[in-house]
């Protein structure tokens, strides 16, 4: 039974991002949304991190809250796949369950 | 899809209450049904009838409340973080002593017993919070 | 009624802000729903299970003895994850004892608690139906 896990906490703020790591069984796919897409900037560690997970999940990132805080292709990680609101909720539906590390 | 959705947190001080509109507008835009809208801890404070948020800002709340109407969605405030929090309606005002209540229209105070219900019902359910 | 498999996650320690209590709260009003409930302690969640609190001097409604009725609302599968534990230079011995009577077992006492890794809990969230944060 698949999981999306979202995270919506900078991961210098919370520790959100790692627990989820911790917890992310294979099938599962990690959503980035609100603060928690900070994770994508720049060269940081818990890019490195996502960059690291990124071979065994699809990371996803929420576009409205990346561009609300100046983060677009030119500075972000490579290899997430970009949502909207409509992506987010189709997101739900194919995965089983929604976890919100909260 | 039957969709129930959770919202923890209050207006504008955290982006839970906006992320779960938007989520919730996307939802029925793609024909999905919504059981219910709860609204737990801090977030019954959007439910209130009170908020004037300056002009040329979203104003959450009402905004909140006009989804609910176009839609028909339950928009659900738990009674005991509402009680603890001062969102009353007329009823749980006059029960209280209080002199006067401030739900706004659309949203409905009921138990903890309705989140429980929303989770068995939908399909899925979609946290939003701290 | 359905039945399906509640997960409650706790990541947030106790008294500094509501969720712990307000979580709490939750889990007992949907013990009367007879769903499949499971109680996860991860992160800071781990310190709700503290022995010995006693919130008399901050003056807050002291909630932690609530944990020891969770058996007699049939909740008895509760997770603490080891590795938080272990951060938190933490012991199954610095938590409050939680026990459930097993009616098929002729009421015998068992531990409710059970100190799990994150795989261990990786493999308990899949299994969910739903799953609640606070």
């Amino acid at each position: 039974m698949s999981v999306l896990h979202i995270i919506n906490k900078s991961p210098f703020d919370r520790n959100s991002l790692d627990t989820c790591l911790r917890m992310a069984r294979p099938s599962s796919a990690i959503l980035l949304i609100e603060d928690g897409v900070y994770a994508l900037l720049g060269n940081s560690t818990a890019a490195t991190s996502l960059r690291q997970a990124q071979e065994n999940h699809p990371v996803y990132a929420l576009q409205p809250d990346l561009q609300a805080r100046g983060i677009s292709e030119e500075n972000m990680l490579d290899g997430v796949t970009l949502v909207d609101y409509d992506g987010f909720v189709k997101l739900t539906t194919e995965y089983d369950k929604s976890q919100s590390w909260l | 899809m039957k969709f129930s959705i959770l919202i923890n947190e209050g207006p504008y001080t955290h982006q839970a209450s906006d992320s779960a509109y938007h989520f919730t507008e996307a939802a029925l835009r793609a024909g999905h049904e919504i059981v219910r809208v709860f609204f737990y801890h801090d977030g019954v404070y959007n439910g209130t009838r009170l908020s004037v948020p300056p002009q040329d800002d979203r104003n959450v709340c009402e905004r909140w409340s006009a989804l609910g109407q176009e839609h028909s969605l339950e928009l659900i405030l738990c009674v005991a973080a509402a009680q603890r929090r001062g969102l009353l309606d007329e009823g749980e005002a006059r029960r209280a002593g209080k002199d006067s209540n401030n739900i706004a229209p659309g949203f409905e105070i009921s138990g903890l017993g309705q989140l429980i219900d929303a989770g068995i019902q939908a399909d899925r359910l979609v946290l939003f919070g701290d | 009624m359905a039945t399906k498999k509640f997960l409650y996650v706790n990541r947030k320690p106790p008294h500094g802000t509501i969720y712990a209590l307000e979580s709490l709260e939750v889990v007992l009003i949907g013990a009367a729903f007879e769903q499949d409930v499971t109680l996860a302690f991860i992160d800071d969640g781990v310190y709700q299970l503290l022995k010995n609190q006693d919130s008399s001097a901050i003056g807050t409604k002291n909630f932690a003895p609530t944990f020891r009725a969770l058996g007699d609302y049939d909740v008895n599968k509760i997770y603490v994850e080891r590795e938080s534990l272990e951060m938190r230079g933490l012991g199954k011995e610095d938590l409050m004892p939680l026990t459930w009577e097993d009616e098929d077992d002729d009421w015998a006492e068992k531990d409710s608690i059970h100190i799990v890794s994150s795989t261990e809990l990786a493999e308990i969230i899949e299994q969910q139906d739903v799953l609640l944060n606070f």
